[in-house]
Order: structure tokens, then sequence, then C-alpha cells
């Protein structure tokens, strides 16, 4: 009896082995052909001479007369580098999405911190709430804030009705908008995973601050923030990493001299047709966000551990 | 609640309140100006439905609509699989060769700028195009971006009702004989249809909402309706735009209504079902 149980076992492993691999296989093979193969050739066209080499799959090593010859063109990099612009724009990609990121957090830390600590039965409200702007079109969101911020438009019209202002104000196409806008379209990803993750603290922790005397204030710098650091970190992450990069947002609501990488490389090859250069800024972009994206990972994997524990 | 004053609580609503008006602001504007009469930006002067008739006769706006329910449709589909699949890999096997590299890969479009993803497929494509002389740029393309996107959202709403099944289940079903394929699509497939639904509708919208994939991915002759309206508002103020978005919030708000009501049914059924199951094992 207990043989023919091991049988069945082994052959329900063995069942197991194939599907397993098939499960694996399937998305792997697609993640490979859309994502990391097209990587590797952007890479591969940023330091190819587009003039010269026909193909883009075409050799960086040649034979030639016995002699292997390695052709790696780097007059991109070097001309990013001596290039004032492209510096600015990067730091520029970087203080825009940093802003972004310290507003988000210091509205969507208390919008969370509030939304856990509301009544349980009136969480998933709450929660649904914030979700359901993400059912609407995002594109149609930021184009009505082009309405809102307008010379003439709702909220110069208010501040004048109000008398705070005589003038409009100028507030479409600065870096003013640019931040609305940024706020507004990632407070949502802030939000998200601090809820998730203040909704789980013990409370126990609080309790036993109080009891040693800790003012609520006290408390809640030295146990509910500590606490909910991979909240943060998670949140931070997910607001900075894709502002860094954001084309439609800027492109609707910056103005002339709200410099964004994400413009510079959609100009780049549209605009002015140059592959090689377009590739070789999206390399350093790549570079430029895979440190946050490695965190952000680490965190994810932590966070994975944790919930299987 | 214990210990915290008057003060504290209003405080908590008051931030609550502003942070929705925030979120919702933008929203309520769309629809209210939808119904303007003037052509003057946001200048309200009387009610009128001028801009919703004007979009009926929009033929650009109205076969770029086709065109993206089309690609949404396909492109929803093919992500749920593939994210199913991934997710499943990601939650049942702990270990196996190229994890690391995989769940990067499967979450790296979630964070990426879409610009990056966008113009390395896109010279991807072009390469291709030169070497193979295929694929041309067009709907297919849109749907190779889309789905790459769309795998990585479905992927974390499938993984987290995953985790969430207990693994007993599958268990028993094993012990009772089951074989893998049978343990999938008897007990793992029912249990995870509300995540795989939800996925379904959000990579649907994620696809239908997407602009600068399909700037990249399109061709000529492949526009979408995001292209028209992100063409459309780079230069200003359309009121016709705010037609669609409020005509769109209209069938959002209904299918949400509608899945509501078919999920408090679904689970009303169940537990029906539950009592019925627990007093017939009682008797």
């Amino acid at each position: 009896m207990t043989s023919l149980l091991q049988s069945l076992r082994s052959m329900v492993t063995l069942r197991w082995v194939t599907g397993r691999n098939a499960v694996i296989a399937v998305p792997s093979l697609f993640l490979t052909a859309a994502f990391l193969v097209p990587f590797l050739i952007v890479l591969r066209i940023s330091l190819s001479d587009m003039d010269t080499a026909g193909s883009p799959f075409g050799g960086l090593l040649s034979y030639v007369d016995g002699i292997v010859v390695l052709k790696v063109k780097i007059a991109n990099y070097l001309f990013i580098a001596a290039d004032e612009l492209y510096l600015l724009t990067y730091l520029s990609s970087i203080k825009y999405a940093a802003i972004t990121t310290a507003i988000c957090l210091f509205i969507g830390y208390p919008f969370a911190y509030f939304m856990a600590r509301a009544r349980p039965s009136i969480r998933p409200v709450l929660m649904m709430l914030v979700m359901l702007p993400f059912w609407t079109s995002f594109l149609l969101r930021v184009y009505a804030w082009k309405g809102i911020l307008a010379n003439h438009g709702l909220l110069n019209d208010l501040l004048i009705a109000l008398g705070v202002v005589q003038e409009p104000l100028h507030m479409m196409n600065t870096s003013f908008s640019l931040v609305v806008g940024m706020v507004y379209a990632y407070l949502p990803f802030m939000i998200l995973p601090l809820y998730a993750n203040l909704v789980k603290m013990d409370m126990r922790y609080l309790e036993a601050a109080a009891d040693l005397g800790a003012t609520p204030l006290q408390a809640f710098w030295r146990i509910t923030v500590p606490l909910s650091k991979s909240g943060i970190i998670a949140g931070a992450m997910l607001v900075f990493i894709p502002s860094v990069g954001e084309y439609v947002i800027p492109e609707l609501l910056g103005g002339p001299e709200t410099l964004m990488i994400g413009r510079v490389l959609w100009d780049e090859y549209f605009t002015n047709n140059d592959w090689a250069m377009a590739s070789s800024v999206t390399v350093l972009v790549v570079l430029l966000i895979l440190v946050p994206m490695a965190i952000f990972n680490k965190y994810k994997t932590d966070q994975d551990a944790e919930e299987r524990t | 609640m214990n210990g915290r004053t008057f003060l504290q609580r209003w405080f908590g609503r008051g931030w609550l309140s502003l942070g929705y008006l925030f979120l919702y602001l933008p929203i309520i504007v769309l629809i209210v100006f939808s119904f303007n009469s003037s052509r003057q930006d946001m200048v309200w002067s009387g009610f009128s439905l001028r801009w919703y008739s004007e979009l009926m006769s929009d033929t650009e706006i109205i076969s770029g609509f086709g065109l993206s329910l089309k690609i949404a449709f396909m492109s929803a589909t093919s992500s749920v699989i593939l994210g199913t699949f991934a997710a499943f890999a990601l939650t049942n096997y702990q270990r196996f060769r190229g994890r690391t590299l995989f769940s990067s890969m499967v979450s790296a479009p979630l964070v990426m700028p879409e610009v990056i993803i966008g113009l390395s497929l896109l010279l991807m494509l072009v390469s291709m195009q030169k070497v193979f002389g295929f694929p041309e740029r067009g709907v297919l393309t849109i749907w190779l971006g889309h789905t790459l996107l769309g795998m990585a959202y479905a992927a974390v709403v499938v993984q987290s009702r995953l985790q969430e099944m207990s693994k007993s289940l599958a268990e028993a079903a094993m012990d009772l004989g089951c074989r893998a394929h049978q343990v999938f699509f008897l007990v793992t497939l029912p249990n995870i249809t509300q995540a795989l639904a939800s996925a379904w509708l959000l990579t649907f919208t994620l696809s239908l909402d997407d602009v600068v994939l399909s700037a990249f991915l399109s061709g000529p002759g492949s526009t979408t309706m995001p292209l028209v309206i992100f063409s459309r508002a780079r230069l200003g103020l359309d009121p016709r735009v705010n037609a669609i978005a409020a005509l769109t919030i209209l069938v959002v708000t209904l299918a949400v209504i509608v899945y509501a009501v078919l999920l408090a049914r679904a689970e009303r059924q169940r537990r029906k079902q539950m009592s019925a199951a627990y007093s017939a094992d009682q008797e």
C-alpha cells in the first residue's frame, strides 16, 4: 500500500516537474524577448557608429587580417558628459522627482495614517476611494489641471472672486504646475503601500509607549515612523523612479524651463532622429534608476519573506 | 480611539477630506465643464450638450476609440495569462535558477519609466525591420508593448491573491489524488477567479489609457484614442476632450457599480452554500 502511494506520489512529482518548467518558461521567454533583448539592443546601439554600421546587430567585434578589433564608440557618452544641457536635464529630472516624492510623502503619510486608524468598517470604502481615480484615464485627469491652473482657469477665478489676488497668477506651464500634476498623479502610489503597512501595525506598542510615559507625538516619531520604514521606502520608490522619466505630465503641464529627461529622450528620437544619442541617454537613465530599483526589490523580497513567516 | 482628543480626530478628518478633494477635483471639473456651452477654456456660460454632439461626428476620435478597445481587449487577455503564469511561478516555486532575474524582470515594467520601455522596444522593432523586413509598426506592436506593461500589473494582483490562498487546499487535493493540472484547474483557478477578473479589468483600462508606449509603437493608421486626445491636449484646451472624459467616467462608474453588485451577489451565494453545507453536515 505504502509503495503504491509512493509511486503515485512520484508520478505526481513528475507531473509537477514538466508543468513547473512550462510555467516558468513561458513568461521568461516573453520577458526576455520583450524586455531584456530590447535593452541589450539599446546598449549596443548607444555604443555603435550608426553612420558606418548598416545593421544595429552587426559586430562590435570585427576580424580583419588576423586581428580581432573591438570597436566601441563612446563619443555619445563623451558628448553627454561635456554638454551642460544634458547634465542640467539629469539634475533637474532628479530635482523634480525628489520634490514630488517629498510632497507626496508629506501629504500621503498623514493620509494613510488616518485611513489606517479609521473604523475598520469604513476602511474598505476609504481604500476604494483612493483606487477609484485609477479607473478613469490618467491622461484626462492630468489634462484637467490645464483648465484648473490656466490664467483664466478655475483656481484664478476663485482667487479673484475671493479677493486674494487682483491679477490672475501665472501658474500654467511653470514648475509649479508641473509639480502639482506630478504630485496629483503619483500620490496614490505613496498612499497605498503606506496604508498597507500602517494598517498592520501592532497597536500594543503604542499602548506600551503611553504606559511608559511617552507623549502621543513622541510615540509617533519613535515607534510608528520607524515601524513604517519599509512602507515609506516602497512608497518613495514607487513615486521617485517613474517620475524621473515622466513624459506626459511635463509635456502637458510643464513649461519651457522645466527640463525633464523623458522629454529630451523623446526629442532625440522623434525630432532629431538620433538613435545613438537617444540610446545613450536611455542607458544613462537606466543606470540612474538601477540603484533605487535595487532598493525597491530588496524591500519587496524582505516584505515577501515577512509575509511568508 | 481612546486617548484621542477632539482636535486630533477632526484634524484627521480634515486631512482626509482635503486629500480626497485633491484627488477628485479634476474629475469633477471635467464633468461639469463638458456641459459648458462656451468654446473658451473654463468660463462657464451656460448648459449645453454641444460638445457631445460634436464628439459623435468626430470620426478621428471614434475610429481611435474602436482601435483602442480592440487593443485593450487583446492585451488584457494576454497580460492576464502571462501574468498568472509569472505569479504562479513566483508564489509556488521558491527556488529555481534565475529566480532573482525573473522576479526583477516581472516587476521592472511597473516602475521603469514608459519612455524607456517604449524606446527600447521601438529600437528593437526598427532594427528587426532593417534586418528581417518585419514587423511593421501597428496594432500588433502596440499589443506587444501593452502586454509587457499589463503583465507586470496582472502578476502583482494575482500574486497577492495566490499568497492569501492557503497552501493546505492544494495539498489536500494532492493527497486526494489530484494531479498537478487538476489541482490547478479544480482548486487554484476557481479560487483566484476574482483576482483574474480584477487583473483583466485593470490591464484593460491601462491599455485603453496608455499614451507613451502607444506613441512609440504605433505606425501610420494605428492612432489610438489616447494618442488623438494627447495631440489635441498639447495644443490647448479642447471642450470635446471634456466630453470624452465625462463619458468615460460614466462608463467606469457604471462598470464599478455592476462589478460591486455582482461581487456582493457572489458573496451572498457563497455564504448561503456554506451554511447549507454546514447544516447538512450536522444532520
